[in-house]
């Protein structure tokens, strides 16, 4: 029978906190690391090893090595962050070998920065402290009086202009749980203080006692928590982080992924063990559905919807699917998350198979279904599966609850049709990825017959949030109709690619532009693709279109999974159409005709375009063929193809006719001679890990 | 599932199980008694792969008998999707992203590049076996782009001319002895 979760979990959560204590990491010098694919691939590993020898050969026992995940700063990695207690932490990005040694002599063994290698060293400053007032366009809680302003006075009118910085901060997620009086929040690093500002007076006092005195004033300090403080204490002097807020991403980058203290620490688990314990499967439907999260793969589902629907099937068995295919190419947000914290989407998954199955009511499981090509991933998701299994978080009795679940791992083998979810469960069940007709959704039936529920990672990864921290609060963060926020994969012509999670309502304008840099090399910026091959493209025109799946939809693109193309001046709109109807021509699987012929026409006569032999009437047989198609495809895949080529028609149509009536690429990219085929489109994903079944 | 009995099933179990080694048998048996048995396919198929570097025609039956699943089914399996190969590969593989992200940043001069210094096509494999020559949708290191991976090492933002000595670092490592152990 149910024991008393709260007790056992307070009992992890002691066990977890004794083990980080001693290791006593906070009094010791860290240096660390990130360690993900892509941080990989730039050199970190390496940059680790450096590091390692250098602490070994100094023998200085308080100086420790930590490898976190990425933080999504793809362009600047490897990134290293030393952090000496009491001190600003400071950020090397593109660190090497040599670095590593000049970093850790000067700075780790020295105390002094190495100022050449600072991540966007252009706007770093040795700074005594930092301040950060949230705020977003949504805010509601906006004071009458400029407090930006009134901290500037004070701090000058005290002579601390030199050593003190000022920056407006993305919300910070705070102001939801707090009364609906006017107020900002204030965050003071590296004193890793939260202040309540509601009056003038708060201000002086804040400035008198604490960046003059050196005493945090303790009646101004805010009770609550901001789910993205430890965030902003690392990375919150970088402009490309203190303009997002970052909720799936909560984890990413700050914690060690192979660590369930750490996890656990950081309040992990404590979502679950609060619905385990008051044992109300509908009210966390309730909480979900109230929250307005949507889901992250790209359809922009209401997960409470979805939830509601399976938990209302009559069933011995239940299952709950991770969706962790990424087949978008040019997205890496899933791949991110479940490298760098891969609890969070675990702990969602339970918190969502308790729902589903009433409490236990239903026998439930899980699979993750991740794609093969995607090895660091598996084996984080492997090793996390281990130690939840361990830690008594998975598998039989959870914490005491009596509610039993497990999850295991299933492996995708490059369909990106698979992302589509009756071709995943044929997947899963061993067969050929074909997508079904639905209804029947698989909510009803799925895997195996059974009621199905199959959620995005980042869906996932915001639940333990969603009910940690209350419904109303994410809600808010959001637009009336999508709740929280949305992780970008920004990539292309942009300065600063990596991961962005923004509050729904942000602008394209300040992804691109304030947070991304904008296009290098003082090019303009032509369009934005959201969505992928099943998006369209938002031209330059159109940059303060803001996003969430509504808004995209009716701007000619969608939201999409995440992936966000920036394209300047150089690319060729007619060349991406047809890059991307190769992608779903070649990804067809070939059950129904309109998509597996339609999108071969298509691509036929997108190649012809940019070979300079299309014919007058190509444009209106591009788009009347893409209407069709739309219409006829059984699924997803096929229903969304055209959508790159008729949003670029749209937006773009005198390139097409540039194309077609003067046989002229306007910037010079396509091949525009006679050749049966442009160039070689590979007609194979393959892929090579060494992944073996359960990795 | 029980396994069907018929008169000559030792002499084919005995067959398909000499065709894998000892841990691919063990897996398949692992999963003999599941619920859902056919469920398991692709996992053991991921396990080949890994061991052999591709899908040979005796293994694919050795899979399909051991797991009583028509051999039709586990061909259609195999075939149906990019991961899987049918054919022996190289030493190693090199796999351009063709993703989005990198062909906006010109992974098309990279892919052309490397076809001319080996001379071959995507899908083939050098004459000499060191190369087999793929292409990927997307690693999910699109912020590195674009990237090249050669075994398992990921080469990021690639130019074309770096890829004459790309390719000589992995010719001279396959001329050299393996490593003894
Ligand atoms: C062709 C196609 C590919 C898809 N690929 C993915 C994918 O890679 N990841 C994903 O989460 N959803 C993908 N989806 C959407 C899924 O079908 C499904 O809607 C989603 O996983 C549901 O989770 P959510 O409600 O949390 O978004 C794809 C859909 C289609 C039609
Ligand atoms: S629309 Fe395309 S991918 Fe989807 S079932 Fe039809 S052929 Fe297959
Ligand atoms: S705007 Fe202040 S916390 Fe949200
Ligand atoms: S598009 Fe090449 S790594 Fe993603």
């Amino acid at each position: 029978m149910a024991g008393d979760v709260a007790a056992k979990y307070n009992q992890l959560a002691q066990q977890a906190k004794e083990t980080l204590a001693k290791r006593s990491e906070d009094e010791k010098i860290r240096i660390q690391v990130g360690w993900a694919t892509c941080e990989s691939a730039a050199g970190a590993d390496d940059v680790a090893e450096a590091f390692r020898k250098h602490i070994l050969e100094s023998g200085r026992s308080d100086v420790v090595l930590r490898r976190v995940g990425c933080t999504g700063r793809c362009s600047r990695e490897p990134i290293v962050s030393v952090m000496l207690p009491g001190k600003m932490p400071v950020k090397y990005e593109q660190v090497t070998g040599e670095l590593a040694g000049e970093i850790f002599h000067s700075h780790v063994l020295g105390g002094s920065a190495v100022a050449s290698g600072i991540l966007d060293s252009d706007a770093y400053k040795p700074l005594k402290y930092e301040l950060y007032l949230c705020g977003g366009p949504k805010c509601q809680h906006r004071l009458p009086w400029d407090a930006k302003q009134a901290f500037k006075d004070s701090v000058s009118a005290a002579g601390l202009e030199h050593e003190i910085a000022l920056s407006d901060a993305s919300c910070f997620g705070l102001c939801g749980r707090a009364a609906a009086e006017d107020v900002v929040f204030v965050l003071v690093r590296p004193s890793n203080v939260v202040y309540r500002v509601t009056r003038p007076e708060d201000v002086e006092e804040i400035v008198q006692k604490h960046l003059k005195g050196g005493r945090p004033v303790e009646q101004l300090v805010s009770k609550d928590e901001p789910i993205s403080r430890r965030f902003f204490d690392l990375y919150g002097d970088v402009a490309f982080f203190h303009q997002q807020s970052r909720i799936a991403l909560r984890n990413s980058g700050i914690i060690d992924p192979r660590s369930i203290e750490e996890y656990i620490y950081y309040r992990g688990f404590a979502a679950l063990a609060k619905v385990l314990g008051e044992a109300k499967p509908a009210s966390v439907i309730e909480q979900i559905s109230q929250s307005n999260l949507r889901g992250r793969g790209g359809a922009g589902y209401p997960t409470g919807t979805k939830w509601r629907m399976a938990a209302s099937q009559q069933a011995d068995r239940k299952y709950i699917i991770c969706n962790a295919d990424e087949g978008d190419p040019g997205a890496f947000m899933d791949r991110s998350m479940l490298e760098g914290d891969p609890f969070s989407v675990l702990e969602g998954m339970a918190i969502g198979a308790y729902a589903i199955s009433n409490g236990g009511e239903s026998a439930i499981s899980g699979y993750f279904y991740i794609r093969a090509e995607y090895p660091m991933a598996i084996k984080r998701v492997t090793a996390a599966i281990g130690l939840a299994r361990k830690w008594g978080l998975l598998g039989k009795n959870i914490l005491d609850s009596g509610f039993d679940f497990d999850v295991d791992i299933r492996l995708g083998a490059g369909a990106f049709v698979c992302g589509e979810e009756t071709s995943l469960i044929h997947s899963i069940q061993g067969e050929r990825g074909q997508p079904h007709i639905r209804p029947p959704y698989p909510t009803t039936k799925g895997l195996w017959g059974k009621p199905t529920v199959i959620n995005n990672v980042e869906t996932l990864a915001n639940v333990p949030a969603v009910i940690d921290f209350g419904p109303k609060w994410f809600s808010q963060i959001g637009t009336e109709r999508s709740g929280g926020t949305k992780v970008f994969a920004l990539a292309g012509k942009v300065r600063h690619t990596g991961l962005v999670e923004v509050p729904m309502g942000t602008t394209l304008r300040e992804i691109v532009f304030d947070i991304g840099g904008g296009p290098p090399g003082g090019v303009a910026l032509k369009a934005v693709q959201t969505g992928g091959p099943a998006g369209g493209v938002i031209p330059a025109s159109q940059i303060d279109t803001i996003v969430d799946f509504d808004t995209l939809t009716a701007a000619g693109s969608i939201m999409g999974s995440g992936g966000m193309i920036v394209m300047d001046q150089t690319d060729c709109m007619v060349d991406i159409a047809r890059y991307y109807m190769s992608f779903s021509q070649d990804e067809s699987c070939g059950k129904c005709t309109p998509c597996r012929e339609g999108t071969m026409r298509m691509l036929e006569i997108l190649t012809r375009i940019c070979n300079g032999e299309g014919k007058s009437d190509d444009l209106d047989k591009l788009e009347r063929l893409g209407k069709l198609i739309k219409k006829a495809s059984l699924c997803g895949l096929g229903r969304a193809a055209p959508n790159p080529v008729l949003s670029t028609l749209k937006h773009f149509r005198h390139e097409y006719e540039a194309h077609v009536n003067e046989k002229r690429c306007p910037v010079g990219k396509c091949p525009m001679k006679a050749v049966t085929r442009a160039e070689p489109v590979p007609s194979a994903v393959q892929f090579v890990a060494e992944s073996g079944g359960r990795a | 599932m029980s396994v069907s009995a018929t008169d000559n099933w030792p002499k084919v179990e005995a067959q398909s199980k000499s065709c894998l080694p000892e841990r691919l048998v063990k897996l398949i048996e692992s999963h003999r008694g599941d619920e859902n048995p056919q469920g398991a396919l692709i996992e053991v198929l991921h396990a080949v792969q890994g061991h052999f570097g591709f899908l040979g025609k005796e293994e694919l039956d050795a899979v399909a008998q051991l797991m009583q699943v028509p051999a039709a089914k586990v061909t259609g399996v195999a075939t149906f999707y990019h991961f899987f190969r049918l054919r022996p590969r190289g030493k190693y593989i090199i796999n351009v992203c063709m993703g989005t992200a990198c062909y906006v940043k010109g992974a098309s001069a990279v892919a052309q590049r490397v076809q001319q210094e080996l001379g071959i096509e995507f899908g083939e494999t050098s004459p000499d076996g060191i190369f087999s020559l793929v292409s990927s949708r997307c690693i999910g290191t699109c912020g590195l782009a674009p990237v090249v991976m050669i075994g398992e090492e990921v080469f990021p933002k690639v130019q074309p001319d770096q890829i004459p000595a790309m390719l000589a670092k992995y010719k001279k490592l396959a001329a050299e002895p393996p490593p003894g152990d």
